[in-house]
């Protein structure tokens, strides 16, 4: 009995402490960098698109909101044809930043992106695509993977020997 | 009651009943256990290359000790005693993994493999999961392979498979394993198309990504992202099993359905890559219909939904007399229900009229006659093949697949004997060399499996036909035999061919309408009834042209030339064409004049010279866009499932029909169930089909079978950019399956198969875990119903003795016989842009010494008239053709609309031998 | 009754002016008590709509109004309709007899404190009703827990005020105000004030004792099914009892409007608010008992407590004589 009012009594004098709230907008709060918030693709350090539409985004969505279709240059490079997030339906879970092999997908501190139509919550690749690498400046994922592309012949990534001549007698 | 011919053996010191007859790795696979495993493949069997399947054996139950071995060459022999969770077999297993993986590229991402990936999933299966090594990788060029295959040589393994499949296994020859050690490298001599039709399955074979789709390249969707449901290849008559995927309201890929009675593991790769059809531009995806402008010029006036019925019924009810052709390409629904709507007195089978007859024969030998038709695993397990008339490379390729496999049972037998067992690959083949069992081809010209007959004839279908008759003759005294004499090359066979087919306890004689002949396949009979009198267990496999001519042909109806009568006689002013091309069936002149009908009503998926001429044009589902059922060469019935819903206003041909029936007569068929209840009840030879596949009401635990994998992606962001609320999942009322990826999980049925996929097998390889045992059969048994089977011995059809007459040349003219390609032949398939790049030119083949008679040389351009029908042709020469024959490659592009065989004349154009011999002296 | 003309229009005024006082008050403690529970757990509460956000009651009534009037097809429809307004009516009726101040009373009854435990016992009508008529099994559960609350809580709520009865000698509530003009009966009735207040809290099913709603057991209890403006009307019922227990407190207990300086009715407000901050505390600090330790509670120690408070006060009057 003498417990509860103390109970009601300590809660009573928090009428007094200080409140925790963040008054926003007029206060902005402080965003840890790790923060899971607007999605973008970024690009390699060559300025090229980084995604190369291998679809792990897509299904490691738990809501399922990543769509996209692969298509590839005339020298072999993957990308996007179509790369379509629908944020209506996105939880910021960052899981498809986990899946993603190439750094390319990646969650910002952005979270402002109140709509009053649930349509333009739809991004497009063009909404998407920003024109820098984002949180991992060095990395290029063609610069390991064994496929060559536009620029890079088999055999020119740092941890692969010359192509095999196949008709070579050498032991 | 067990069977006496099992063995015991312990497994983790359990026992188990297997066959001895089979490896280890075998019999775990067979039992359930997950055993890793790269080279062994289940039809090509072991040859202990790649070390993966690695486990423990012990002596017996007191050995604690044990040495490691090799699954996949340990035999199952009684008491043998493995262990494979043993932790020394488990390390040496993911040692070997690491070592395969040393210079395999960091790709995955970007390679067509990823996500059904035999080796992603056995790397996952053994916990390697870090690179340890410090050197560097070596990297391998690419070659371009045709447009199927794409070649991406860096994630080799080497585990030898694809040779053993290409060479081996299907016969190719331009293909194989080069350099030495590390450096291994599979692939051409150099670059170009791939020779082989059954290359499509390296995509399949192949554990890795060094072989993958090239269609599915130029529009990549992952395994897992693919809508599926089992479904029947259309482009032959053999009715193999496919899976069709679709994503975004295309299609994407057809892979391999295994069936352990029709195709097995492996299709051709005009099924496997014919399916870009569906996907044309070209597509007729709304209902219109014909008006004519002031200048008589066309319009076409598209029918909104809803105003499709009113039309067609004003058109029915202003109808004197209703005609429906049917199609062996259109569903026996869609045939069932056409032959309802008009009557059966008013339906015509959408045969042309020799290949009408030569269908009715068939099924009349088929259910007339003693022998079975067998399935293509019971072709590729006969001892002595004789093939009449028919190529079957050409007209069914997966036959000659089948052929293949059966020229080495005989020498695979003697091996077995010999000790060796049958799954030890290298070993049978070291000891088999070159022999080869009884195999024995006649037909008009030469074929790619030639070269695996112990004897060889070409020439006209009536001396193909006469040496068949001989055959049979030779065989059994009460066969009659034809009167005068054989052309040399076929007399001195006769003897050979009796005696090796006497020989043999299994013999299969093949052969079908290829060769338009009716005594050709009355042949094939008395060759199989006489195998049969004198006991053997003969099969009788006819080839039929089309993915449903057996099912049309059972349907009945009248000849398509009784249709052109009844037009012109202005018995019928109203034609209904189902799926068809009339222009291909008959000559241009009777097209025409069936189609001068008062109105045309044609129902088709894309444009054709029928269509165009149709007054009415209603938008057909393709075989992937609709439901319904195919009669294979066999007699074999067998459900396709609708994969996806396609764009437009398209319907399935059936329930076009449907609707016609609901707006004149009132009865209206909903589902595929109902048209089949109908059809069975109303047609006794229909009987079997419900029994096919399970009923659209059938459940799991209450639960649809999914189209989709459970990992299907992008639900709710797929049609975002039309509309952010997700639309409701497409309702399908014809099949247990449904639109989305939720429902029963587990194996389904066989016949409801939509993927091979199970908990840590996420490649084609799964298939191991829906068979009863490795190889085998699927659970429950494969998927199909036979409709026809032969009648009892003593209500068999006599011997057939209408023998023709030797052929003999006409001065002035040529037997214009028919000759099939792979890629051409068929219409549909040769619409898919990759399969038609590797369609040849028309040509028509003549033997050199007529050529050089006719004072023309190869590549030179001829004209061919026959039937009034006029060809610019170049000249091919071919020694295999007879003389007084010419071969004409029917179907391939403009080359249709003619009858064969039949007589024709060959002239050259003036100034062209001119010009021939003026460039020659140029080049001189 | 020979009333004039002028004493009519006063009465009706009366009769109008508490109606509305009350509904504004109800709709206004939306706020309070969102505002209040913010500060007791460290946080602001509504501050956006309006200065210090005192106009979020009327956002929530633009909102609750436009939201769709639905009635689940399952449900009993007119009893489903029927069943909030019970509770808004007979809350409403029981402000009746409250003096406000000297002169502004409703009506001046006699048995006014019989009267409002009348009515406080036909509020349970509206929860099982409601709860009945929803037709879902949580719904029908929530009306059985407030029917069963509700009646063991009335019981003792009723004894608990016969010692004020005893020592007013009244079921006048004027009266009862009157006799506290020496001593508030807080102080001669200190466990009557503490059985009463448990049994107020009860009776309007308030946390702790909101088991009829208990949203972790029972989604929302009795109004599982209600939206719109038939919720609305639970929720401004349930702020109108608090109210009206809260004004009863103050009057039975604290001398009613009875103070210095200030004019009676403000007196009387400020009393009754401090109750209803207490109520609101009350909801800021306890958790929620177990259903058996509320029924338990009920009948093995407060009406003991209650009996036994009547008889020593009892007593004692008749050993004062």
């Amino acid at each position: 009995m003498l417990s509860i009012l103390r109970a009601v009594w300590t809660v009573f004098l928090h009428l007094f402490k200080r409140k925790v709230t963040v008054l926003y907008p007029e206060e902005r709060p402080r965003i840890p960098p790790r923060w899971r918030g607007r999605i973008i693709l970024s690009r390699d350090p060559d300025g090229q698109e980084r995604c190369v539409a291998c679809h792990l985004c897509a299904v490691a969505c738990p809501v399922g909101c990543i769509a996209l279709q692969a298509a590839e240059d005339e020298y072999g490079r993957r990308y996007p044809e179509f790369f379509r997030i629908n944020f209506s339906r996105c939880i910021f879970c960052g899981f498809c930043e986990e899946a993603c092999p190439t750094y390319a997908i990646q969650l910002t501190n952005d979270f402002e992106m109140s709509e009053y139509h649930r349509h333009n919550l739809v991004y497009e690749k063009q909404d998407l695509l920003i024109s820098g690498t984002g949180k991992y400046p060095g990395y290029n994922f063609y610069k390991v993977a064994g496929l060559s592309i536009k620029g890079k012949d088999k055999g020119e990534n740092e941890n692969e020997l010359p192509p095999v001549d196949v008709k070579g007698l050498m032991p | 009651m067990e069977d006496k011919k099992l063995v015991t053996v312990y497994i983790e010191d359990k026992p188990y009943r297997v066959r001895p007859d089979q490896s280890m790795l075998d019999a775990c696979l067979s039992l359930g256990f997950d055993l890793p495993y790269f080279c062994w493949h289940p039809a090509m069997h072991s040859v202990g290359a790649c070390r993966q399947c690695a486990v423990k054996q012990f002596k017996d139950e007191n050995d604690r000790k044990g040495m490691i071995v090799m699954a996949c060459m340990t035999p199952a022999g009684e008491g043998t005693r493995i262990s494979i969770k043993d932790p020394e077999a488990v390390e040496f297993r993911a040692k070997v993994i690491e070592w395969l993986m040393l210079n395999h590229p960091h790709d995955c991402p970007v390679c067509d493999e990823g996500g059904e990936c035999h080796l992603q999933d056995m790397t996952v299966m053994t916990g390697h999961a870090y690179r340890r090594t410090r050197f560097r990788k070596r990297t391998h060029r690419n070659q371009y392979l045709g447009p199927f295959v794409n070649h991406e040589m860096n994630r080799c393994i080497q585990c030898y498979r694809c040779v053993r499949f290409y060479n081996d296994y299907a016969g190719g020859r331009d293909f194989g394993v080069f350099a030495a050690h590390d450096n291994v490298y599979f692939g051409r001599q150099e670059d170009g198309v791939l020779e082989s039709e059954f290359s499509g399955n390296l995509v399949e074979v192949c554990p890795t990504g060094v072989f993958t789709d090239r269609t599915l390249k130029m529009h990549y969707t992952r395994k897992w992202d693919l809508q599926t449901a089992p479904s029947v290849c259309v482009h032959c008559g053999l009715g193999c099993n496919t899976i069709p995927g679709e994503r975004y309201g295309t299609l994407r890929r057809i892979r391999n359905r295994y069936n352990g009675q029709v195709n097995g593991y492996f299709i051709c790769d005009r099924g496997r890559y014919g399916y870009e059809f569906a996907n044309s531009a070209t597509r007729i995806r709304r209902p219109y219909r014909i008006t004519y402008g002031k200048a008589g010029e066309k319009i076409e006036n598209a029918l909104e939904e809803g105003k499709v019925l009113p039309h067609v019924k004003s058109l029915l009810q202003g109808a004197k007399g209703i005609i429906g052709i049917g199609s062996p390409r259109a569903s026996l629904e869609a045939n069932y229900l056409l032959k309802k709507f008009c009557g059966p007195g008013n339906f015509y089978a959408g045969f042309s009229d020799a290949e009408f007859n030569l269908v009715g024969r068939i099924i009349s030998v088929l259910t007339g006659g003693p022998v079975k038709a067998p399935a293509l695993r019971e072709v590729a397990e006969a001892d002595a093949v004789f093939v009449l008339g028919e190529d079957v490379s050409g007209t069914a390729p997966m036959l000659g697949l089948a052929i293949r496999q059966a020229v080495r049972q005989k020498p695979v037998e003697a091996v077995i004997k010999s000790g060796i067992p049958a799954w030890n690959d290298y070993a049978v083949r070291q000891a088999v060399q070159n022999d080869k069992g009884p195999f024995f081809i006649a037909t008009s010209a030469a074929t790619r499996i030639d070269s695996l007959a112990e004897g060889t004839f070409h020439g006209a279908p009536d001396d193909i036909a006469r040496l068949g008759f001989a055959v049979a003759a030779a065989i059994s005294p009460e066969a009659p035999a034809p009167d005068g004499s054989l052309p040399e090359a076929a007399a001195g066979l006769v003897p050979r061919i009796a005696a090796r087919l006497r020989e043999a306890k299994r013999p299969v004689i093949i052969s079908g309408t290829g060769a338009g002949s009716r005594a050709v396949i009355e042949a094939a009979f008395n060759v199989a009834k006489s195998l049969f009198d004198s006991g053997k267990d003969a099969g009788l496999c006819y080839v039929a042209a089309e993915c449903n001519s057996i099912g049309l042909g059972l349907m009945g109806g009248k000849s398509l030339r009784e249709a052109v009568g009844a037009v012109r006689e202005n018995r019928a002013d109203t034609v209904i064409v189902l799926e068809n091309d009339i222009f291909d069936r008959l000559s241009a002149p009777e097209a025409e004049a069936l189609l001068s009908a008062r109105q045309v009503i044609s129902i088709d998926h894309l444009p054709n010279h029928t269509v165009s001429m149709a007054h009415t044009v209603l938008p057909a589902a393709v075989f992937a866009e609709g439901t319904g059922t195919f009669v294979s060469n066999e007699g074999r019935a067998q459900r396709f499932y609708r994969v996806y819903v396609p764009a437009g206003q398209v319907e399935e041909s059936w329930r076009w029909l449907s609707e016609f029936l609901a707006a004149s007569a009132g009865a209206k068929f909903f589902t595929v169930d109902d048209v089949q209840r109908a059809m069975a009840g109303e047609l006794p030879a229909f009987g079997g089909v419900p029994a096919a596949a399970p009923p659209a009401d059938f459940r799991i635990s209450g639960l649809k079978i999914p189209r989709q994998p459970h990992r299907y992606s992008g639900r709710t962001s797929i049609h975002a950019d039309v509309d952010v609320n997700e639309p409701k999942p497409p309702a399908d009322p014809d099949s247990p399956l449904s639109f989305s990826m939720e429902g029963f999980d587990g194996r389904p049925p066989s016949a409801l198969i939509s993927r091979f996929w199970a908990p840590g097998w996420n490649s084609v390889q799964a298939v191991n875990k829906f068979q009863s045992e490795v190889g085998g059969r699927l659970r429950g048994g494969d998927p199909g119903q036979r409709l026809i089977g032969p009648a009892g011995k003593e209500k068999s059809l006599p011997y057939f003795t209408g023998i023709p007459a030797p052929f003999t040349r006409l001065e002035g003219k040529f037997l214009v016989v028919p000759l099939y390609h792979v890629f051409g032949s068929e219409k549909l398939s040769a619409l898919s842009p990759p399969v038609s790049e590797l369609v040849p030119s028309p040509y028509l083949a003549l033997n050199p010494e007529d050529a050089g008679e006719l004072g023309c040389t190869e590549g030179m351009e001829i004209r061919l008239i026959v039937e009034d029908v006029f060809f610019r042709l170049a000249a091919r020469l071919d020694a295999s053709i007879a003389r007084g024959v010419a071969g004409f490659p029917l179907g391939l592009p403009g080359l249709h609309g003619i009858t064969l065989p039949s007589w024709g004349r060959i002239g050259i154009p003036p100034g062209v031998r001119e010009a021939a011999e003026e460039s020659g002296e140029d080049r001189a | 009754m020979g009333k004039t003309v002028p004493e009519t229009i006063r009465h009706l005024i009366i009769v109008f002016g508490v109606l509305a006082v009350m509904m504004s008050i109800a709709a206004g403690l939306i706020w309070v008590e969102r505002r209040l529970l913010g500060f007791w757990q460290d946080r602001y509460g509504p501050n956006r709509v309006g200065p210090f956000g005192i106009l979020q009651p009327l956002a929530d009534m633009i909102k609750v109004f436009a939201k769709e009037d639905w009635v689940p097809p399952f449900a009993d429809r007119p009893v489903f309709i029927l069943a909030p307004a019970i509770i808004v009516v007979t809350v409403l009726l029981a402000f009746a007899v409250v003096p406000f101040a000297p002169s502004i009373s409703v009506a001046d009854l006699n048995v006014g404190l019989l009267y409002f435990l009348a009515l406080s016992s036909l509020g349970v009508y509206s929860v099982a009703l409601g709860g009945w008529a929803s037709d879902n099994k949580y719904a029908l559960i929530g009306a059985l827990r407030a029917s069963a609350q509700m009646i063991s809580y009335e019981v003792f709520m009723g004894l608990s005020l016969m010692g004020v009865v005893m020592l007013a000698g009244s079921f006048n509530l004027r009266a009862i105000v009157e006799a506290q003009r020496r001593l508030w009966f807080v102080v001669p009735q200190f466990f009557g004030f503490v059985i009463f207040l448990i049994a107020g809290v009860a009776e309007t099913h308030r946390l702790p004792f909101d088991l009829p709603e208990a949203e972790s057991e029972l989604v929302a209890g009795f109004h599982s099914e209600y939206s719109g403006m038939k919720f609305g009307l639970f929720f401004v019922g349930e702020y109108l009892g608090i109210t009206l227990i809260s004004a009863l407190i103050a009057t039975f207990f604290f001398g009613g409007w009875l103070g210095p300086l200030l004019p009676p009715a403000v007196w009387f407000f400020i009393k009754t608010f401090f109750f209803i901050g207490v109520f609101i505390l009350l909801r800021a600090t306890l958790p929620r008992p177990r259903y058996d330790q509320l029924i338990r509670l009920g009948w093995k120690v407060m009406l003991p407590l209650a009996l036994a408070n009547l008889v020593v006060t009892g007593g004692i009057i008749l050993a004062a004589g």
